[in-house]
């Protein structure tokens, strides 16, 4: 099984923590990871931005990158959706557009072998307890591309409860969108940011001392509001607590 | 405020007002909140919910491919009834028709149905230019009319007033419509419905012509479909000798078989009801019941080219039940008007800009107000892949390069270049995890500050993912 770490750009240059608990936890669970120095970006802020003619040439690298795994990993649910998504629409107007079939092939050939890490570990791997040890109470935030887009359901939940040490308390209005939206937080900072606070409001009523989420971007805007806040509680990729380990615990 | 969305700002300067709105913020918290929670229990009563609305969906996507058909098909069973069919290009044709059917009577007042296609059309002030009074009967237009304000919601027209903004309206306005509101009229809902009720029973009764619009029309026997919940549209549909519907040419279906897909997914979604309270239906004229003249205007207003957009045109299936604005994070902070359209919410932001073009500031910013969360599409009866839709648009208002698109697409080509280039960007990535100390939490100026007004930005690590890969595992 060859397995390939699709780290995204945002784990790469902000959120390296990330990327390197999800190899970490992968191996310890017996998988064999790589790291294609190819990959960058899936394109998700240029696509919803409304560059998709802009978003082609990091269709074909991250095709390119990923051939030849039977696996393409990654610990963000928002770019697995746009793979799933998005690139078979990007590959179907570009065909209907004239500029023939070789990003519809692309994406036929990424799609299937491209996994979120917690749908990687619970369904292909078939494990629900990682071994991991994080001594604290979490609440989980389920972000709208795991929860609707890619129908996670209770995976993320199973992976948690399972977690030795940890106590996890319900998030009221889980399902409500944080407000992140990508560029939406800037084209629209006004919504965004009330949507981020009642999130917050939400958060720190569970008295939680983190909140989880299977989404950087997301979390680099609650986190974002709550380091701002001074709130006592921070944000946490569930990636860092399922890596978390009495060895080796999570920063 | 006026009663019309004419040179309405962007979307994000009109919310900018409405999130610091703290009596807006919670009418519309408390009223969404409950029509949603309510919603999701009467859709989960039917085992079949995701069939109906595979159903309903291609139901619309059938009759869409071939409306050319059905709407000759609609004239002729409408005609063969004793109706009359008119067409109309754009919303000047629509009301310019309505006005010389109105003149023909005789009569200078008529009574309204609660219809987002004659709001589209801003019938009543065309009417009103020509000397016609159009009174609006459903309670909530009723409230929107008399307080000379806007509908900020397809079905609960003034979910944006609570009950003391509503008796204070009633107080101020009623009389100068006709019968007053009584003296010592409280807050109460029954109070404040027993006295809309006695101002427009005078209406009802005085009335010679109704208008309306249609939820459905039906092709192969000419019958339109009303469904409401007051009894305010049984009444125009009934009492006046004439009767006027305008309707958009989207809202045609095949056959009964067809339509009653519809009327279960409706209530559900709009009411949370198992079955709206009136539902009137009528084939025409009938000797001796209801109207003795019947008027159709089947009008286009932008859906010939909506429906030309392979992916834009899935708006059309909309069958108007709101459920999307209550699940709305977006419209829950920033309310109907800040849309600028009769048609606010998930479902204003994809069809406005069909219908009417992305040239004016507002239609331009209407497809990026919206986070993608996709709410919508879950709780949309006819299945509208509104994100899908949003981001579509978004393209095209791109492609425009109006306002501030230029640049972006600069910096957005700059962007791809940079990630087209793994070797760049690692450069990119180290030197701002060299110069991490330098930077600040909080930045200055427009663009960033857009950011840092409320969100510190993260901490630079020490070194990027690549070059720990590097190091540790090569």
């Amino acid at each position: 099984m060859r397995v390939a770490l699709f780290a995204t750009c945002v784990n790469d240059a902000v959120y390296p923590s990330t990327a390197i608990a999800t190899v970490k936890l992968l191996e310890r669970l017996g998988v064999t990871v790589d790291f294609p120095a190819a990959q960058t970006c899936c394109g998700q802020p240029q696509f919803n931005t409304g560059y998709r003619r802009e978003t082609e040439p990091l269709v074909e690298r991250m095709t390119r990158a990923f051939e030849g795994y039977d696996y393409v990993v990654t610990p963000s649910g928002s770019c697995v959706a746009m793979v799933r998504d998005n690139y078979p629409r990007i590959g179907d107007k570009a065909r209907a557009e004239g500029r023939g079939t070789r990003l519809k092939d692309a994406a036929t050939s990424l799609v299937p072998r491209t996994y979120e890490l917690t749908e990687f570990v619970v369904d292909v791997l078939g494990v629900t307890d990682v071994g991991a040890y994080f001594p604290h109470t979490v609440t989980y935030h389920p972000s709208c591309h795991g929860l609707r887009m890619l129908g996670l359901g209770d995976r993320p939940r199973r992976l948690l409860e399972a977690v030795k040490g940890l106590e996890l308390v319900e998030l009221p209005g889980a399902e409500e969108c944080c407000g992140f939206g990508g560029t939406f937080a800037v084209k629209n900072a006004d919504v965004s940011t009330a949507m981020g606070n009642d999130k917050v409001r939400n958060a720190l009523s569970t008295g939680a001392e983190v909140l989880c989420g299977a989404d950087n971007s997301c979390l680099m805007h609650i986190g974002g509001i709550l380091h701002r806040q001074d709130a006592p509680q921070r944000a946490l990729h569930i990636a860092e607590i399922l890596a978390s380990t009495e060895e080796e615990p999570a920063a | 405020m006026s009663g019309t969305f004419v040179g309405m700002p962007a979307f994000p300067k009109a919310a900018h007002e409405a999130v610091q709105n703290v009596t807006l913020r919670r009418n519309l918290r408390h009223a969404t909140h409950t029509i949603r929670d309510k919603r999701a229990v009467a859709v989960a009563e039917l085992d079949d919910w995701d069939q109906l609305r595979e159903a309903g969906k291609q139901i619309k996507d059938h009759t869409l491919s071939r409306l050319d058909h059905y709407l000759v098909q609609l004239e002729e069973s409408v005609t063969a009834a004793g109706g009359t069919v008119h067409w109309a290009a754009d919303a000047d044709e629509a009301n310019r028709i309505v006005a010389d059917l109105v003149k023909a009577t005789g009569e200078s007042e008529v009574v309204k149905v609660k219809s987002m296609a004659t709001q589209e059309i801003g019938l009543n002030e065309a009417l009103e230019a020509e000397g016609i009074a159009a009174y609006e009967t459903d309670l909530a237009e009723l409230i929107v009319q008399l307080g000379k304000d806007r509908p900020s919601h397809i079905l609960v027209p003034a979910i944006h007033r609570n009950r003391e903004e509503i008796r204070d309206i009633f107080r101020s306005e009623m009389s100068a419509w006709g019968r007053p509101a009584p003296d010592n009229l409280t807050d109460s809902p029954a109070e404040l419905a027993e006295a809309a009720r006695l101002h427009l029973r005078e209406k009802f009764l005085r009335a010679k012509v109704g208008i309306s619009g249609a939820n459905f029309m039906v092709a192969e026997t000419g019958t339109l479909v009303v469904v409401e919940s007051e009894g305010n549209g049984r009444m125009c549909l009934t009492l006046p000798e004439t009767l006027i519907s305008v309707v958009g040419i989207e809202k045609v279906v095949p056959t009964w078989q067809d339509l009653e897909v519809f009327l279960q997914t409706l209530p559900r979604s709009s009411t949370a009801e198992r079955m709206n309270p009136y539902t009137s239906m009528w084939t025409g004229t009938t000797e001796a019941d209801g109207p003795k003249t019947f008027h159709l205007v089947l009008l286009d207003n932008g859906r010939t080219a909506t429906l030309a957009d392979e992916v834009g045109r899935q708006a059309l299936r909309c069958i108007r039940c709101s459920a999307c604005l209550n699940v709305c994070p977006v419209y829950e902070r920033a309310g109907g008007h800040a849309y600028g359209s009769v048609y606010p919410g998930p479902i204003g932001a994809i069809l406005t800009p069909q219908l009417r073009g992305t040239q004016s500031e507002v239609d331009a910013s209407l497809p990026y107000a919206s986070s993608l969360c996709g709410a919508c599409y879950d709780v949309c009866p006819v299945a509208i892949d509104i994100p899908e839709v949003l981001v579509h648009l978004r393209e095209q208002v791109a492609d425009q390069g109006g306002k501030g698109h230029r640049l972006e697409k600069v910096a957005i080509k700059a962007a791809t270049w940079v990630l087209d280039n793994p070797a760049v960007l690692a450069v990119g990535e180290r030197v701002a995890a060299k110069t991490r100390k330098l930077h600040p939490r909080k930045i200055p100026g427009p663009g960033a500050s857009q950011w840092t007004n409320s969100r510190d930005l993260p901490e630079m690590p020490a070194e990027p993912f690549r070059d720990w890969w590097k190091k540790n595992r090569t």
